[in-house]
């Protein structure tokens, strides 16, 4: 950690009392939370309120014939009923391509279809009423004639010429391509001593948050102005997006966000019906509010990960990787989704697999392709789970094919610690990470030789138990490169304000939002520590684009590396503007007093000079007895954007201990170890948690959940009775463990934290099966989720 | 159609009249304004809307606000405010046993009524108690230290 002090201290900004970082402290807000007072959209009720509900096309692909409206615009408690025609007047389509994906392309999509309808579950036609449930009853009134089209529905022949294209102007189904060729791939194949291939399927899936997408707007027209509470994880790029296609200004948008429940990247794109409900209330003039129910969330929140990868490893008998070779073939929905597009995740793919490993040698292509299914963008570890499980699965099939033990492998092939700075085959830049410190760590742990021994003993008593393990990098604090260089209107900078109010107390204005990972209790740790109160006079405010410094939000592990910094930084100018008032009141000089733990003290002896409540009182009070031509600043804005490197990587290594039930397929998960490195930890507790809730969201992936379609584009198991999610009692306790690398990019030297644990756990637990079964002559598994089938399949039982 | 009904709902005598089709916990989030009990699914597998009748655990979607009619109602509110769930909710604070509180009030209805068991339960037990009440942030592990940790303290065999 390069912390350094503003001022030279007897005491660093870390050994304060009312130092933070790195302390376990409690979040500020969870009695609010617990005692059911937390304020959601779903909760929020405003005078003349509609409730809208939207008819959705049952069919994958139809065209819209006729629309007839008129029984339903009778039905009791209706005020209006709107068609995507008439809504277009309103609202302009946008399109979901980026410039820095090159030839990226998508159709334009409109808030509620025009003519045609391109999934089953697309709203066709919107009911405003004055109720929910009359606004659903109306909706069953309302009479559409559709001529159904061909549903294009596998990835596979989503390019065959035979296969209709989707949107007529864009000549085929091709939205995006991305083809690597880095080193000498053939030749390394051709010297390798063993050489495995394998088909990798990552099951369709989606966030499952437990509160559906919400939102409120509100279109005032004796203001001209937009209010919208949305459950959003960045309020200031939804402010630019409804004014730009409302053709408004961003200053007649307000974009309020307070608690959500939950997003996992699901709530960080633009929605369809939910910029149809802001194009209502524009209509309408009066709040309308959207809560998508369960059966809607399945049909409409991004999916992601339906990715087929082939994969191709080589390696000598010594263990060395020499090559990596993937063709990934991904199937997006009918729109690439906006503004992040739904190219990213397998760009991500390209970049990411091979991550760990110094192999010179990678050849990668990535063909994303439309189809007449839900949408899928980014979600949750984007990308990673995809290409961990790839490179991590290679990496073990190929350990066992020439006799070698998987963390050994790992051992000849991972980036030595003291490489760094090293750049991966794909172009990626590492600033400092710590494999082996973690594979070492992770050894220890999990008493690996200790695991090895009761395995095979058991083994001999017919029970098959499996040891898997799962390297990986992971993406944090993204720069303009990951969206602002490709012209998205998403800012990677992030700012704080912080002001000391009458009373003595530090309010903090922050960019980042809240979600439930901690952002607040981060923010306010950093402000309390380098300004120096303690944290209970801090209070917290995010997700109000009227009262936030401009920032992203909250994403890709940024809230806690970007807005933490930027905190951290206005906490310290605060302080340098307080002790200026200070040593005006005492007529001594700011650099020889300190604040510490509320109080203005003598930097060199502790001996208390002033309290922050006094020197507020002056300040805002009787600023008449300051010396003449000296003004109080008493608010202080900072900003910080990672400007060294594209991306501060992360890194880590997961281990699995299962045990599989030979004649049911059952999985029983008995423990999950997880050692990673997010930099310096400002909230170990936090970490820890974001740590386990993701390895969790990954076991989801790996064992459980699947969006299945039929052949038609039906979605199949649109409830929570049919699609599985981890419940408490299959899932393991997890253990975690640290080593820390900090980014020498900012002060503090935060990375992120929240993607990991999904990034690497779907290829632990895969690995660990195959490791239980191989044993049995088992084909190994590499088609996501593991269901008992899939299992006793590859064992020959059914 | 529509119906009256009497119940007591946290203590209050609540006298209102419904549609026959309105859910309980539609009930008390739009009628009654108590919004701590939250809609998840709506068909009785996430355990978001978990609520007390007559004493028991129901799940808020899938009893009708008709089938209360005479019955006692408690929310998270009510629980929280007669300081019943005081002790649990300290100990989820401490040990960050939730993040976005979705799933929470409901989370904490149902962990009492294990505690109100008496007895210190194992950590499976825990596991199996709480799977009616689905939670995508915490992976669980938090939860179960919390609610093991709050056995332990109310049977005086400390944490």
């Amino acid at each position: 950690m390069k912390i350094t002090a503003d001022t030279p201290s007897a005491l660093t900004a870390l050994d304060r009392p009312n130092s933070y970082i790195g302390r376990a402290v409690p979040r500020p807000n969870l009695q609010r939370l617990m005692q059911g007072r937390g304020q959601y959209v779903s909760d929020v009720t405003l005078p003349r309120m509609t409730h809208v509900a939207f008819l959705r096309s049952p069919h994958a692909h139809a065209r819209i014939v006729s629309i007839n409206t008129e029984a339903a615009k009778k039905s009791p408690g209706v005020v209006a009923v709107v068609t995507g025609a008439e809504l277009a007047k309103v609202m302009t389509p946008w399109v979901g391509v980026l410039t820095h994906l090159k030839g990226i392309k998508s159709a334009p999509q409109y808030p509620i279809a025009v003519d045609r309808a391109c999934w089953q579950g697309e709203a066709v036609c919107a009911v405003v009423a004055r109720t929910r449930a009359q606004a659903e009853d109306a909706c069953e009134l309302i009479d559409i004639v559709y001529e159904e089209l061909p549903a294009v529905t596998d990835p596979e022949t989503a390019l065959d010429p035979a296969t209709p294209v989707i949107h007529e102007a864009l000549d085929d189904n091709l939205c995006f391509e991305r083809k690597l060729d880095v080193g000498d791939v053939d030749k390394a194949f051709a010297n390798s001593d063993a050489v495995v291939e394998a088909t990798f399927v990552c099951g369709r899936h989606t966030g499952v948050c437990t509160e559906g997408r919400a939102i409120i707007a509100d279109w005032n027209a004796s203001e001209q102005r937009m209010t919208v509470y949305q459950a959003t994880q960045a309020p200031h790029m939804m402010q630019d997006l409804f004014a730009k296609h409302l053709d408004i200004e961003a200053g007649q948008v307000r974009v309020l966000t307070k608690d959500v429940g939950g997003s996992f990247g699901i709530k960080v794109h633009t929605y369809a019906d939910e910029m149809a409900t802001v194009a209502l209330s524009k209509l309408l003039k009066r709040p309308v509010k959207f809560v998508a129910d369960r059966i809607e969330s399945f049909v409409t929140d991004i999916h992601a990960r339906d990715h087929r990868i082939k994969g191709k490893i080589g390696v000598t008998k010594d263990g060395v990787i020499t090559a990596f070779e993937i063709d990934d073939l991904t199937g997006i929905g009918p729109y690439s989704v906006y503004p992040r597009t739904s190219g990213i995740e397998a760009n991500q793919v390209v970049n990411l697999t091979g991550g760990p490993y110094n192999c010179p040698n990678y050849r990668a292509q990535a063909r994303v392709v439309f189809q007449n299914k839900n949408v899928m963008c980014q979600y949750r570890a984007v990308g990673h789970p995809i290409a961990v499980a790839v490179t991590e699965g290679l990496v073990e099939l190929a350990a066992a094919k020439i006799g070698m033990d998987p963390l050994e492998i790992r051992r000849r092939n991972l980036f030595a610690d003291d490489s760094y700075p090293a750049q991966t085959a794909s172009g990626l830049k590492l600033e400092l990470l710590s494999h082996h410190a973690a594979l070492a760590q992770l050894d220890t742990m999990i008493n690996y030789a200790g695991l090895r021994t009761e395995q095979k003993a058991l083994r001999e008593k017919g029970i098959y138990r499996g040891i898997g393990f799962a390297s990986f990098i992971e993406v944090t604090n993204p720069s303009a490169a990951f969206y602002g260089v490709g012209g998205a209107r998403i800012t990677s900078q992030d700012g704080a304000t912080v002001k000391l109010d009458a009373q003595g107390a530090i309010t903090i204005h922050s960019g980042v939002t809240e979600q439930g990972q901690g952002a607040e209790a981060v923010l306010a740790q950093c402000v309390a520590s380098s300004f120096g109160v303690s944290m209970d006079r801090v209070r917290v405010v995010t997700g109000d684009t009227d009262n936030t410094p401009y920032g992203g939000g909250t994403w890709a592990s940024r809230a806690a590396g970007i807005g933490g910094e930027a905190a951290w930084q206005a906490g310290k100018a605060l302080r340098g503007n307080v002790l200026a008032v200070a040593g005006a009141m005492l007529q001594a000089k700011p650099d020889e007093l300190d604040i510490r733990d509320g109080l203005v003290v003598d930097k060199v002896t502790g001996a208390e000079r002033l309290t922050l409540a006094e020197l507020a009182r002056v300040a805002y009070f009787r600023p008449d007895t300051l010396p003449p031509g000296f003004q109080a600043e008493l608010m202080a804005t900072r900003h910080y954007v990672p400007r060294a490197w594209p991306f501060a990587f992360t890194n880590g290594i997961q281990a699995s201990y299962l045990e599989v039930d030979t004649d049911t397929g059952f999985v029983k998960l008995l423990r999950h170890w997880c050692v990673e490195d997010c930099g310096t930890i400002i909230n170990p507790q936090l970490v820890n948690e974001q740590i386990r809730g993701g390895v969790v969201q990954g076991i989801g992936a790996v064992l459980f959940e699947q969006c299945l379609y039929d052949e038609r584009g039906q979605m199949l198991n649109g409830n929570m009775a049919d699609y599985l999610v981890p419940m408490a009692v299959e899932m393991p306790d997890i253990d975690c463990g640290h080593v820390v690398s900090p980014t020498a990019d900012s002060e503090l030297g935060a990375k992120g934290a929240g993607e990991a644990g999904t990034a690497g756990a779907p290829a632990c637990i895969m690995n660990a099966i195959n490791d239980a079964l191989r044993p049995l002559g088992a084909t190994p598994l590499t088609d996501m989720p593991f269901t008992p089938g899939k299992i006793l399949k590859a064992l020959g039982k059914v | 159609m529509e119906m009256d009904i009497t119940l007591t709902v946290n203590g209050e005598r609540i006298a209102e009249r419904v549609e026959a089709r309105q859910s309980l916990v539609d009930f008390v989030r739009d009628d009654l304004g108590l919004t701590g009990s939250h809609i998840g699914c709506e068909h009785g597998v996430c355990g978001a809307c978990t609520m007390r009748v007559d004493g028991e655990i129901v799940r808020g979607c899938l009893m009708l606000a008709v089938q209360c009619d005479g019955s006692v109602v408690e929310t998270i509110e009510g629980l929280s405010d007669s300081g019943e769930l005081a002790d649990l909710q300290a100990a989820f604070e401490q040990r960050n046993a939730l993040q976005c509180g979705y799933c929470t009030p409901g989370m904490l209805t149902a962990a009492q009524e294990l505690l109100k068991a008496g007895t210190v339960p194992s950590r499976e037990e825990i596991r199996e108690h709480i799977s009616g009440n689905y939670c995508r942030c915490t992976g669980y592990h938090a939860i179960v230290d919390a609610i093991e940790s709050v056995a332990k303290a109310r049977m005086g065999a400390g944490t």
